[in-house]
């Protein structure tokens, strides 16, 4: 058996327009997604129901059905519910965010709680208010501990975004499947787009090393 | 002139009383050292006078003004009394001044170069103007309570609560602290000071409280609290802390 690269390279195009759909959903799930999530972890930290009993139905509901369901709800489901179509990458942007929201929602939740409740005494007796808390003092601490869990995050929405092929979304995945099966060689565009990925994965890993050292100079 | 008004303050935690029916007056430029056994409510009492604990009945009233319960209320009492605590609780993400700037910025919305000066004055004054760009992991205790004060300093407070604010400090480093208090009580600063340091309340407060059970049991002059306490446990409490004094 033989590789032939050559039919991949030959496609050199459609792979750089996967690419770019690749990042286009990755940027908007990672903003709504860890955004979201903050909303959502704050709610289950809050006291009041109001706040804590949707946010929590809100994280069991989404943890627990698979994101590929969900994708596939919001573009063949959902439109029959509701009067409009809603196009392949808002579905999967739609099932990605709100997956990413649910977890990492536990992670801000989590974080949130690691602080050492003297650190609100602190705030609380310089006259700070909840938010001004929150904001200044438990959050920025809270984040520093959150990178770690929050970078593994943002891997998985990385990688997830290949579940939006299943809607016909043109990203990396759906590109190398189109090249394929135009050139019946699975092998090498198979591998381009694993290749393709962790070339841009493991650079941006390397980054969060980077960033997790220099959040730990106050130590 | 009473600045500060405490009337029936209770609390309890559970089924635990923890303070059944404080009363007290604190005038302006007093210096009220509280002592007590472990359990006795000494630190309640004073979480309770700026509400980090909520009361279950009584009322405060600072200035002739009594404090509600709304959160915005609060929030503005608190920055009129400033608390000092066992362990610091500096914000570690932040500078010495940082921590001292803090208050002024987002409280208080001081501009950075109003703030940073106010700041400068408030470390130099615990005598740590040369920390200022340390973060508090490389501040001794000692220096981290000076900190702590100059953070609270920077607020202006009418009142000043201390927490026990020498309990976690290795002994050689609990002058420092005890200096720079007893400069702030030379000043005429009101201040309510929860403390086991017996000397230096002896020394430095205007009155001492001492309470069991969740009530005030005695109070008087350091003199006549310290030295001829009138009541049995009081004299049994000092008694055990006399135990293994010099």
């Amino acid at each position: 058996m033989r590789w032939d690269f050559a039919s991949v390279f030959d496609n050199t195009d459609a792979l750089l327009v996967g690419a770019a759909g690749t990042l286009r959903i990755f940027a908007i799930c990672l903003v709504l997604g860890l955004s979201l999530g903050l909303v959502v972890g704050l709610g289950r930290y809050a006291r009041s129901r109001w706040a804590y009993v949707p946010a929590t139905i809100f994280v069991e509901f989404f943890r627990n059905t698979p994101v590929l369901v969900q994708i596939l709800w919001f573009y063949f489901a959902l439109p029959i519910l509701l009067p409009f179509s809603i196009s392949p990458l808002a579905a999967a942007s739609l099932g990605i965010s709100l997956n990413s929201a649910a977890f990492s929602a536990e992670i801000y939740r989590g974080g949130i709680q690691s602080i050492d409740r003297g650190q609100w005494d602190g705030a609380r007796a310089i006259g700070m208010s909840w938010a001004q808390a929150m904001r200044r003092i438990i959050l920025p601490q809270a984040l520093k501990r959150m990178t770690p869990a929050l970078t593994n995050r943002a891997i998985e929405i990385f990688k997830m975004s290949t579940l939006a092929s299943a809607v016909a979304y043109v990203e990396l995945l759906q590109q190398g499947k189109l090249i394929a099966s135009l050139n019946f060689n699975p092998i090498e565009a198979y591998t381009a787009v694993a290749v393709i990925f962790f070339v841009f994965l493991w650079p941006l890993v390397q980054f969060t090393y980077l960033l997790e050292r220099r959040l730990r100079r106050d130590e | 002139m009473t600045l500060l008004r405490v009337e029936g303050l209770t609390k309890r935690y559970g089924a635990t009383d923890v303070l059944r029916g404080v009363d007290l007056d604190v005038d302006h430029g007093e210096r009220i050292a509280i002592l007590g056994a472990s359990g006795s409510g000494k630190s309640t009492l004073l979480r309770c006078l700026n509400f980090m604990e909520m009361p279950d009945a009584g009322t405060v009233t600072l200035d002739g003004q009594a404090i509600g319960r709304r959160e915005s209320e609060l929030v503005k009492l608190r920055q009129r009394i400033g608390m000092v605590f066992q362990q610091f609780n500096l914000f570690p993400h932040m500078t010495a001044i940082g921590n001292v700037m803090e208050g002024l910025r987002t409280v208080r919305r001081f501009g950075k170069a109003k703030a940073r000066a106010r700041a400068e004055t408030e470390l130099a004054r615990v005598g740590l103007a040369d920390k200022a760009e340390t973060y508090p992991a490389h501040l001794s205790g000692g220096q981290k309570q000076r900190v702590a004060i100059a953070r609270a300093l920077a607020m202006d407070p009418e009142l000043l609560l201390f927490d026990e604010p020498t309990s976690a400090l290795d002994p050689e480093l609990v002058g420092e602290v005890l200096t720079v208090i007893r400069s702030l009580a030379e000043e005429g600063r009101t201040m309510l000071l929860v403390t086991h340091e017996l000397g230096f309340a002896y020394h430095v407060a205007t009155r001492v409280i001492f309470l069991a059970d969740g009530t005030i049991h005695e109070q008087g002059t350091p003199d006549e609290v310290l030295k001829r306490p009138r009541k049995e446990r009081t004299q049994s409490f000092l008694a055990r802390h006399k135990e293994f004094s010099l």
